[in-house]
C-alpha cells in the first residue's frame, strides 16, 4: 500500500537548480541541433561506457555486489532518522559541529555565516552535487565570498560561465579547443600562447589553482558516503584536487545529503568497489579521502557538517519513489542512456540530469514543477540494467507519469480509447473508422498535431485493408 | 497444444500479417491457435503515459478473458513485458490484490513468440524458408524486460536462404517508447536517425524484429528515406515457406478466406 505523508515539503523555488526555465521537449530541441554538443556527448559516452564495461566484466561477483549495495541502502532508507541521529553524535564526539538545514535556504545561510566567522572572503570547492544542487555559490557571491571550485571540468564550468551537463564529468559537453578559449578568456594569469594539448590545460589549471589551495584557509565539499557507527565523512575523486581542499584549509564545511549515510564502515567495502567501475570505469578509486571529525595537528581545525534535506523527506515519504535516494552519483544511467547521449545534461534543466535525474529532480521539486521530466525517456531500460544499485528508473518513470499533472486534450483521449477498449464491439467500430479516416486522409504523411510530431520525420503505414479480428471471424 | 493468442491492438489494428503469420506458423507446426474475442489492449499505452487508473478496466479485461487459458502467445515483446511487469502492480496499486494474483499467473503462462518456440515449444527449425539478407533489432523490452537473448537469432539462423548480418549497436532504442515518439518527437528522431544508419550499414534488404510497434518507426523512417530497406515482423519470416516467398506478393498469398 502506497501512503503519502501530506506536508511534507519539496525542494523551495527561487533558489538552486532543480528546475529548468522551460519543459525538456523545448530544450531538448535546441541541444539537438547543435551539432558540436552530439559530437562531443557521442564521443565522450561512448568512450566511458567503453571502459567501464570492460571493467565491470572483470568482476565476477558484480550482480551479489549491486544486490548488497541495494541493499544496504534500502535498510538506510528504513531507518534513516536512526542512523543521522547516531553520525550527528559520532561527529560531534570526535571533534566536529553538525548543522540540520530543512533546505536550500537554511543550508546557504549556515554555510555563509560559517565562512563569515572565518573572516575570509574566499572558499576553495571540491566538486559537490549537493551544493550545485542548493546554489551555494551564488549565495557566497551574494554575501561577497569568492568560491572557487577546484575540480577541473567543475573549474571549466565556472570559468565559462556555463552549467554542468553531467553528475560526474560537468563539462563533458565541451572539448579541448572549446577549454581552451574559456581558459585564455577567463583564468587569472593564464598563459597566451596556451595550446589545447590535454596536459597543457591540465597545467594552467593546476599553476592557477596551487595558489589557490596556498592562500585559502575555508574549503566546502559535499560527501559521498557518512559512516553512522564511526562518524567518518568520505570524498572519492580522481585528481587529487579534492584532497587537497579536505587537508590544506584551517576549515572544512561539508554539505551533504541526508540519504548519504551508510550504517556501518564495512558498508563501503561494496560502494568502493560499486561505485568507480560504474562511473569512471576504474578498478580503484584514485583519491580516496576519509576523516573523522577533528584531528590536533593535522587537516582542518574546524570541521561543520551540514545535513542537507531540501525534499529528500517528500521523497522518502513515497514508498516507490524513495529508491531514487539509493543513488551513489556514479552516472552510469548517464552514459548509456540514448536521450542523454542526444540532448546533453542542460535540456533537463536540474543539477542532475539524465535518467536518474529524470527520477529524482521531480520527485525533490514535487513533479508539478519538473513534469516533463518522467516523459523524458524511451523506457528502453538501458539504466536499469546499468545502475550499480540496481534503481528501477523505469518502474519510477512510469510512477511519477501517473502522478505528473496531464494535458487536458491527452487526458480526454486517454479515457475515450480506455472506454473504447474495454468495450470489444465499440473498438472494432473504432478500428474500422480509424482505417476510413486515413484512407480519406493524406496516406501517411502530414497528421494533425500533436501527432504531427511522428510525420514530421517518418511516414505512416497504410492502414491494412482488414484488421485480424475481422479476418480471423471470415477464416 | 491449445495456444490463445494475445494479438496485441497494434497488431490487430494496423499490422495484422504479424498476427496472421504467428496463426499459420503455430497451424503449421500442429498446434490449434484460439482467438478470445473479449480481448482488445492490455493498456501499456495507458500506463506508460501516466494513466494506470484508466488501465485497470483494461488489465482486468485481459486477465479474465485469458485466465482460461494454459499457454498465451503474443508477437511483441513490448506487450508481454505489460504483461508480466505491469499488470499486477496495477492492480496492487488499486487495492485489488485477487486480481494481482490472478493477473500474476495468466503473465506466468504469456510468451513472446521467440518464448514460446524456444522454451515451450522446444523448436528452433520451424520449416521457414526466406530467401533474403536480414539484420535483427532486438527491441529494448524483449532484449531488457524478457531477456528473450539470442532466441529470435537462433530461430532466424535456422531459416533456409536466409543471410542474417549482423546489426551494429544493435542494442540501442530505436526511439520509439510509445507516446514517447509524439511528446518528444525531436529526440526520439534523433535515436531513429542512427538506428536507420545502422541498418543501412549492413545492407540488408529486410530489417525485422519481434515488435510491430518498433518496426513501424523504423519502418516509418526508413519509408520516409525511400531508402529500399523493409520491416518484416519475426513471425512473418518464420512463417513464409517456398509456396509464398515472394515479399511483394505475400499479404495476398497468406488471406485464406
Amino acid at each position: 500500500m502506497t501512503r503519502t505523508f501530506l506536508g511534507m515539503p519539496t525542494a523551495p523555488t527561487g533558489v538552486g537548480h532543480l528546475r529548468g526555465a522551460e519543459p525538456f521537449p523545448v530544450a531538448a530541441r535546441r541541444a539537438l541541433a547543435d551539432a558540436q554538443l552530439r559530437r562531443n556527448l557521442g564521443h565522450a559516452t561512448a568512450t566511458i561506457r567503453a571502459k567501464s564495461a570492460a571493467v565491470i566484466d572483470e568482476v565476477p561477483d558484480w550482480e551479489r555486489l549491486r544486490a548488497a549495495g541495494s541493499a544496504i541502502k534500502t535498510d538506510v532508507m528504513a531507518r534513516l532518522p536512526e542512523l543521522l541521529e547516531q553520525l550527528e553524535q559520532r561527529v560531534t564526539q570526535a571533534g566536529g559541529v553538525v548543522h540540520w538545514a530543512a533546505d536550500a535556504h537554511e543550508a546557504n545561510a549556515i554555510v555563509v555565516d560559517l565562512v563569515r566567522d572565518t573572516g575570509s572572503d574566499r572558499v576553495i570547492k571540491v566538486k559537490s552535487m549537493a551544493t550545485q544542487e542548493i546554489g551555494l555559490n551564488e549565495a557566497l557571491e551574494a554575501a561577497g565570498i569568492a568560491p572557487v571550485e577546484t575540480d577541473l571540468a567543475e573549474l571549466i564550468v565556472q570559468l565559462g560561465d556555463d552549467r554542468p551537463s553531467h553528475i560526474l564529468v560537468p563539462a563533458i559537453h565541451r572539448n579541448r579547443a572549446e577549454i581552451r578559449q574559456i581558459f585564455l578568456r577567463a583564468m587569472p594569469g593564464v598563459d597566451p600562447a596556451l595550446t589545447d594539448e590535454p596536459a597543457d590545460l591540465a597545467a594552467a589549471a593546476r599553476r592557477f589553482l596551487r595558489q589557490t589551495f596556498l592562500s585559502t584557509p575555508v574549503a566546502v565539499s559535499g560527501a559521498n558516503f557518512a559512516v553512522a557507527e564511526t562518524g567518518t565523512l568520505a570524498v572519492v575523486e580522481s585528481e587529487g584536487n579534492g584532497r587537497m581542499c579536505l587537508t590544506l584549509p584551517r576549515t572544512l564545511i561539508t554539505v551533504m545529503g541526508v540519504e548519504k549515510v551508510v550504517p556501518t564502515w564495512r558498508d563501503l567495502e561494496v560502494f568502493l568497489q560499486l561505485l568507480p567501475r560504474a562511473s569512471t570505469g576504474e578498478r580503484m578509486n584514485p583519491y580516496t579521502s576519509m576523516w573523522t571529525g577533528v584531528t590536533p595537528g593535522d587537516g582542518p581545525q574546524a570541521f561543520h557538517l551540514v545535513l542537507l534535506d531540501n525534499g529528500r523527506s517528500a521523497v522518502l515519504a513515497d514508498e516507490v519513489g524513495r529508491q531514487a535516494l539509493h543513488c551513489i552519483r556514479c552516472s552510469a544511467c548517464l552514459n548509456v542512456c540514448p536521450v542523454y547521449e542526444r540532448t546533453g545534461g542542460h535540456a533537463y534543466g536540474s543539477v542532475y540530469p539524465g535518467p536518474i535525474g529524470a527520477v529524482l529532480s521531480p520527485q525533490l521539486t514535487g513533479v508539478a514543477d519538473n513534469a516533463s521530466l518522467p516523459y523524458a525517456s524511451s523506457l528502453c531500460g538501458a539504466c536499469y540494467d546499468a545502475c550499480p544499485v540496481k534503481i528501477n528508473i523505469p518502474e519510477l518513470l512510469v510512477h511519477l507519469r501517473d502522478r505528473a499533472p496531464h494535458p487536458h486534450a491527452e487526458s480526454a483521449v486517454m479515457a475515450a480509447a480506455a472506454y473504447a477498449m474495454d468495450r470489444p464491439a465499440l473498438f472494432a467500430a473504432a478500428q474500422r473508422a480509424t482505417r476510413l479516416s486515413r484512407l480519406a486522409g493524406r496516406r501517411g504523411r502530414g497528421l494533425p498535431p500533436p501527432l504531427s510530431g511522428w510525420t514530421d520525420g517518418r511516414d505512416l503505414s497504410d492502414p491494412p485493408p482488414q484488421t485480424f479480428r475481422d479476418w480471423w471471424a471470415n477464416r | 497444444m491449445r495456444i490463445a493468442l494475445f494479438v496485441t491492438c497494434l497488431a490487430d489494428t494496423l499490422f495484422p500479417e504479424a498476427a496472421k503469420a504467428t496463426v499459420r506458423l503455430l497451424e503449421r507446426l500442429g498446434h490449434e491457435v484460439a482467438f478470445p474475442p473479449g480481448q482488445t489492449c492490455c493498456g501499456q499505452m495507458h500506463v506508460n503515459t501516466g494513466y494506470q487508473a484508466q488501465a485497470l478496466p483494461l488489465v482486468r479485461r485481459h486477465t479474465r478473458v485469458f485466465d482460461p487459458y494454459d499457454v498465451i502467445v503474443a508477437p511483441s515483446g513490448s506487450c508481454v513485458g505489460s504483461v508480466r511487469h505491469q499488470h499486477a502492480t496495477v492492480a496492487r496499486r488499486a487495492g485489488d490484490v485477487r486480481l494481482a494474483a490472478r493477473a500474476e499467473s495468466v503473465a506466468g503462462r504469456t510468451y513472446e513468440l521467440s518464448e514460446l518456440l524456444v522454451d515451450v515449444l522446444g523448436v528452433t527449425d520451424v520449416g521457414a524458408y526466406f530467401p533474403h539478407r536480414v539484420t535483427y533489432h532486438p527491441t529494448c523490452h524483449s532484449l531488457r524486460m524478457l531477456r528473450v537473448a539470442d532466441r529470435p537469432l537462433r530461430l532466424l539462423r535456422e531459416v533456409r536462404g536466409l543471410d542474417l548480418v549482423e546489426l551494429p549497436a544493435a542494442e540501442q532504442c530505436c526511439g520509439f517508447g510509445g507516446t514517447f515518439a509524439v511528446k518528444n518527437a525531436d529526440t526520439s528522431t534523433a535515436m531513429l536517425a542512427d538506428k536507420m544508419r545502422h541498418v543501412l550499414s549492413t545492407g540488408a534488404e529486410v530489417c525485422t524484429a519481434g515488435d510491430s510497434s518498433c518496426l513501424m518507426h523504423i519502418g516509418g523512417g526508413l519509408s520516409r528515406l525511400h531508402s529500399g530497406v523493409r520491416t518484416v515482423h519475426l513471425a512473418e519470416i518464420l512463417a513464409s515457406t517456398e509456396r509464398d516467398d515472394t515479399m511483394g506478393e505475400r499479404a495476398e498469398l497468406v488471406v485464406r478466406s
